[in-house]
């Protein structure tokens, strides 16, 4: 953590405003990764596969803009919170209810979600984003200042939707019956816990996070809503759950670096120092996540009950 | 059912002291009856134990007390006061503790969390880790079950894991203790450390249920014995009153013969040569550490042994399932050790495997295919990689008939079948074609009395074919009965051998246990 | 007795029709009118032979995508990068189909397909091998190889592969010797899709290699124990799953599209996930499946001109009927079938580990 700090001011002190941008891109990209990789956290953690995350932002950025186009930015928010966790519980009655195999029912999630988000979309309407608050002092640090105490209302959220997930899952009775129910449901089950119960909440609880992702990108980022927009977020946000060993903290910084790497890769390019296709850097997340489960697959070790229905 | 029972009829005698009462209680899973119209008691400070043969209801019984199944009649008093079991949160919340065959801790947490799991100290709204570490040391302390809070549960070796188990029963206040098989996993050294503490507990007031199918425990542990077959109670003896001859009558409901008639061995060649063979388990460590064993031709090898000292990886490894990381095995003067499973079934070594389920078959298949389940691709029945489902049909029709797998036809899915059928089933693919060398590993778990002899014959006809068979049990009955040479291994090497004739359970039990062999 | 057989079969069936009940439904509280919007179907995929060549045409990558998804999950893999998979073997094809002018027919036109089934089979190997070796899940390394290729092939169409003089980024055109035409107003290349369906049906259901597959998909355990390689039925299934996918995309490029143009096969490995869904794992059944799923996309213009409809309520139905399928409880209650008798019940997930 420390080193990495060292490292952002002396890149700054070298090349400037490029670092500032390069780090800013990386807070704003990572965001939306990060709270989508909270709701996989919360899912597999208990014993849930939610492959259809990319469904659940996607359907939570269309909710979120409309809501917001109709009612105002907070109500969009709310509604794209409400439609997550509407979804969260739809994968928890096929999950948990229903037994029906967990990656199948998140597939149906996306391709229902990418249905419906394009047959109800209609183009033509602008919102206003929701507008950046300055925290007062920090916002005027150098590199730091812009980088992290410029953001808007939601980039803030994530920061404490993050913390606060990673001791509570750590710390509190919730969370290590969330862990036990995800590693363990018999043992659960056997000392009292309500192993259906919490895999309906937590997975419900996902959702929201997904949609709240999900207007991330359209009410918070854009300001705008586009057939597809969340553009495979939700697929990479399962890659920073795995490569995050499904710990929130750990997950956030893999979505920062996978920020760093394609805001450096962006600045390189537009700094024309380098010339890679765009096609390219969009690739280089997905591309590095193969590779690097290729090298620590066997290493890296999933709640064992997840993807498991109990009993 | 001669036995007195009290409480049965008419008035409610409340006998000072009674923990719990169970009256008349049933359960039936669709035709089947698991339990019917069982009746017991337990007092404060006793040790209660429950036996019977596999599949004689006593797990469904406890269960029904641990509120994991819903009785269909009868009813439960804790007590005296008659109550409903809906889960085991309401088991737990009136005082009763269970003790699971198969543990249920959380593996990655630690002693000190699964313990307090479900009802954890809190400070703040967090987890007080500190309290909950000096509860479980102040536990382990008063009851002398040694463990410690921080280590993480897998880790721990088996014998700690229950206490820890035990812990986390009392913990949650249990006044009523339920240990499902505690014994099945541990050594006779362990066994013993576990019916120190179990007198322990008692002598402090908890009430014990020890389910358990051996004599030797119940004689030195129990205060009362209630003994369970095909799903009644069929009698209650204090251990004074009774050996264990006796107790093994009533539990099997006839004299117990299971030694089977057979002639005595004429061992030929060497069929299965094995020299200082290492084999790794499943998490990495090594469970076969140098191992040395030789069987002849026309003879039947059982090996003894407490679960878990290296029988399953041994097993494996002969058959080409488990990487050999050191040693050789040789077949017939022929090294096998780089060899793959198919290749050395191919060579003649039939193999039972112990987890029938798990390897033995394909439970959405028919019983046809997974009758050629490791023959599939032989000439008889593929042609140029296309099955000809007609002989694979044919041939099944004959093995069934044979060996007397009980299905409608050979089409029914293999998960149709009981147990013993699923079994059967096995044991004829394996058995029904030359070999060299049998492997057997726990050739009749979970199966009933009929088949159980049944298997023990065809094994004994396998030998007498000229096959080398190896039988690997945790059923000593069942090695006295079969085998000609048991050898007892322990601590993933052979400890000591007997010949069948001079074995006794009592000398085996001894090496199993630790003593040095001969 | 013969109705409590039939039932599960007709599952399928029923979902479809649910499906597009509702489908009007949502049609109706859209404003636009369910009558319309039949007829605009109905015209558009089977009204004339020429409608339903270019019905059948929709038809033929779905049934590649479908055989795709089946051969997967017999193995007891989910290949949900079929999607990827089929993008490469289009633009390869397209690529082997335009640059390789000058060759006979009898040549070009099997070496574009050879070429297509190849690239096809690339990534899927990939990912068969990476689980096989390393035991990471296909699912996840399909879905980045799926982002990776679309990247990739717009990257190749807009890049490299870009036909020169004008602004939209596509391949040139095939020629002729690479095309696959009609036969009697039926597309070749939907025959040889019935042909490879019925191919399939035969490899999965008759030979033992099929049994190889299956004992791996139902038992991975058992298949060790029966000396059946676990890792080599992981990396063949995969391949093969590649193959049909790459080979799906060929013929998209060499008999529909007639070049490559990104965004043209959008969504067709998704839809082959429906269809092996739909077709409960049958390979032969992919074919009505498909026909189905052909006929309503091929009726998105008409959707549109006649009843005012955004294409995609397609995608709303298909969306349903999948849910349908996929979660069989529904349909059972609606049909009031015995809990017993199970439909289409797909097992995949075994944790994200092993």
């Amino acid at each position: 953590m420390a080193g990495s700090l060292v490292a952002a001011f002396a890149a700054y002190g070298i090349w400037g405003f490029r670092a500032t941008a390069v780090l800013g891109f990386a807070v704003r990209s990572s965001t939306p990764l990060a709270l989508a990789a909270m709701c996989g956290i919360l899912c597999e953690r208990t014993g849930v596969i939610d492959i259809g995350i990319e469904g659940q932002m996607l359907l939570g950025a269309f909710a979120g803009f409309f809501g917001a186009a109709a009612f105002g930015v907070v109500a969009g928010v709310f509604a794209a919170v409400a439609v997550g966790a509407l979804v969260g519980a739809f994968l928890a009655l096929c999950a948990v209810t229903w037994r029906v195999d967990q990656i199948i029912a998140g597939a149906v999630i996306n391709i229902a979600a990418a249905g419906f988000t394009s047959f109800l979309y209609r183009p033509g309407r602008v919102i206003g984003s929701l507008p950046a608050w300055r925290i007062p002092l920090l916002g005027d640090l150098p590199l730091l200042g812009p980088v992290l105490f410029r953001a808007q209302p939601l980039t803030y959220l994530t920061v404490v939707v993050v913390i606060g997930l990673q001791v509570t899952l750590v710390r509190t009775p919730w969370g290590r019956r969330t862990t036990a129910v995800g590693e363990h449901p018999g043992a659960a089950d056997t000392v009292g816990i309500d192993v259906a119960r919490y895999r309906y909440g937590n997975v419900v609880a996902g959702g929201a996070l997904a949609g709240l992702a999900g207007a991330l990108l359209s009410v918070e980022i854009t300001g705008s809503f586009d057939r597809g927009m969340t553009a495979g977020r939700g697929f990479l946000a399962l890659a920073i759950v795995i490569m995050g060993r499904w710990k929130p903290v750990a997950a956030w910084a893999a979505a920062l670096f996978f920020g760093v790497l394609t805001g450096l890769v962006n600045q390189l390019n537009f700094g024309q120092v380098i010339d890679i296709p765009p096609q390219f850097v969009a690739m280089l997340p997905y591309a590095t996540t193969i590779v690097v489960l290729a090298i620590f697959g066997t290493r890296v070790r999933p709640p064992a009950a997840a993807g498991r229905p109990y009993p | 059912m001669s036995e007195s029972r009290p409480g049965e009829a008419g008035a409610v005698p409340q006998a000072r002291g009674v923990l719990l009462e169970v009256r008349g209680l049933t359960k039936r899973f669709g035709s089947v009856v698991a339990n019917e119209d069982v009746s017991l008691q337990l007092r404060r400070g006793e040790v209660l134990a429950l036996l019977g043969e596999n599949g004689a209801g006593k797990t469904t019984l406890v269960k029904m007390l641990f509120g994991l199944h819903r009785p269909d009649g009868g009813e439960i008093r804790l007590a005296g006061e008659a109550v409903r079991l809906r889960s085991p949160r309401d088991a737990i919340a009136r005082g009763i503790g269970m003790v699971h065959q198969h543990f249920q801790l959380v593996p990655v947490m630690t002693v000190a969390e699964n313990v307090v799991l479900g009802a954890e100290p809190t400070r703040r709204r967090f987890v007080d880790r500190r309290r909950a570490a000096a509860e479980v040391r102040e536990l382990s302390e008063r009851f002398g079950l040694a463990v410690d809070p921080d280590a993480v549960v897998e880790d721990l070796p088996i014998g700690a894991q229950q206490r820890v188990e035990i812990i986390k029963a009392l913990y949650r206040g249990a006044e009523i203790l339920i240990l499902d098989e505690p014994s099945a996993v541990l050594t006779p050294e362990e066994t013993d450390e576990l019916l120190g503490v179990v007198a322990e507990l008692a002598a402090r007031g908890v009430g014990i249920v020890l389910i358990t199918h051996k004599l030797r425990e119940v004689m030195e542990a129990a205060d009362r014995v209630v003994v369970l077959r095909d799903g009644r109670v069929v009698g209650e003896v204090a251990p004074a009153d009774t050996d264990e001859a006796g107790l093994a009558a009533l539990m099997v409901g006839r004299s117990v013969v299971l030694r089977i008639d057979k002639q005595p061995a004429s061992p030929g060649e060497p069929v299965l040569g094995i020299q200082g063979l290492e084999v790794d388990d499943d998490r990495g460590r090594r469970a076969v550490t140098g191992l040395d064993l030789e069987v002849r031709a026309g003879e039947i090898v059982g090996v003894a042994g407490v679960q878990g000292n290296g029988q399953r990886e041994l097993a494996e490894a002969i058959c080409g399932m488990r990487p050999r990381i050191g040693g050789c095995v040789l077949l017939q003067d022929r090294d096998i050790t780089g060899l793959g499973a198919r290749a050395i079934h191919d060579l003649g070594v039939a193999h039972i495997p112990e987890d029938r389920d798990k390897h033995g078959l394909v439970g959405s298949y028919s019983v046809a295919d997974d009758l050629v389940l490791n023959r599939f691709d032989e000439p008889g029945f593929a042609r140029w990689g296309r099955r000809d489902r007609a002989a694979v049909q044919r041939w099944a029709e004959q093995l069934i008939a044979e060996f007397d797998v009980r299905t409608p036809d050979v089409h029914a899915p293999a998960d149709s079948l009981s147990g013993g059928n699923k079994q059967k089933l096995i044991v004829a693919r394996e058995l029904s074609r030359a070999s060299v060398l049998v492997v057997a590993a726990q050739p009749t778990r979970g199966v009933d009395v009929g088949s159980i002899e049944f298997i023990h014959r065809q094994l004994v006809a396998a030998r007498d074919r000229g096959a080398a068979v190896l039988v690997i049990s945790a059923e000593l009955e069942e090695l006295l009965a079969v085998s000609d040479r048991i050898a007892v291994m322990r601590d993933g090497r052979i400890a000591a051998t007997f010949a069948g004739a001079s074995a006794t359970p009592e000398a085996i039990g001894l090496v199993m246990g630790g003593a040095t062999g001969h | 007795m013969h109705l409590d057989r039939l039932r599960p079969a007709l599952l399928p069936v029923v979902a479809v029709v649910v499906a597009m009940v509702i489908g009007a439904l949502v049609v109706l509280a859209a404003g636009a009118s369910p009558v319309a919007a039949a007829t605009a179907i109905w015209v558009a995929a089977f009204s004339g032979t020429g409608a339903i060549a270019a019905t059948l045409e929709k038809a033929t990558p779905l049934v590649f995508a479908g055989l795709a998804v089946i051969v997967g999950v017999r193995a007891g893999l989910f290949n949900i990068g079929a999607q990827g998979q089929l993008l490469l073997g289009a633009i390869t094809a397209a690529y082997a189909g335009y640059r390789l002018a000058g060759l006979p027919r009898a040549v070009h036109l099997p070496l574009c397909l050879a070429v297509g089934i190849v690239c096809g089979a690339l990534p899927a190997l990939l990912a068969g091998v990476l689980r096989a070796t390393r035991g990471v899940h296909e699912v996840i390394v399909t879905i980045m190889l799926n982002t990776i290729l679309v990247n990739l092939t717009d990257w190749l169409a807009g890049g490299p592969w870009m036909e020169q003089g004008q602004p939209v980024s596509r391949t040139p055109a095939i020629v002729g010797s690479a095309r696959m035409d009609r036969v009697a107003g039926v597309p070749v290349g939907f025959l040889l899709a019935v042909a490879m369906a019925f191919g399939v049906w035969f490899v999965l259901d008759r030979t033992t290699f099929g049994f190889r597959l299956a004992t791996v998909g139902a038992n991975r355990n058992a298949a060790h124990y029966a000396g059946i390689s676990v890792a080599g039925a992981t990396v063949a299934a995969m391949t093969l799953s590649g193959a049909l996918a790459g080979l799906g995309g060929a013929v998209e490029s060499l008999g529909v599209v007639g070049r490559f143009e990104p965004g043209f096969n959008a969504g067709l490995g998704f839809d082959g996930i429906t269809i092996a869904l739909l077709a409960r794992v049958s390979p032969r059944a992919v074919i009505p499946a498909a026909v189905l799923i052909g006929a309503l996309r091929a009726s998105s213009t008409q959707l549109q001109a006649r009843a005012r409809l955004a294409p995609e309520i397609v995608d709303v139905v298909l969306a349903l009927a999948l849910l349908l399928v996929a979660a069989p409880i529904i349909l059972r209650w609606l049909l009031r079938l015995r809990p017993g008798s199970s439909p289409t019940e797909v097992h995949l997930t075994r944790g994200w580990g092993s």
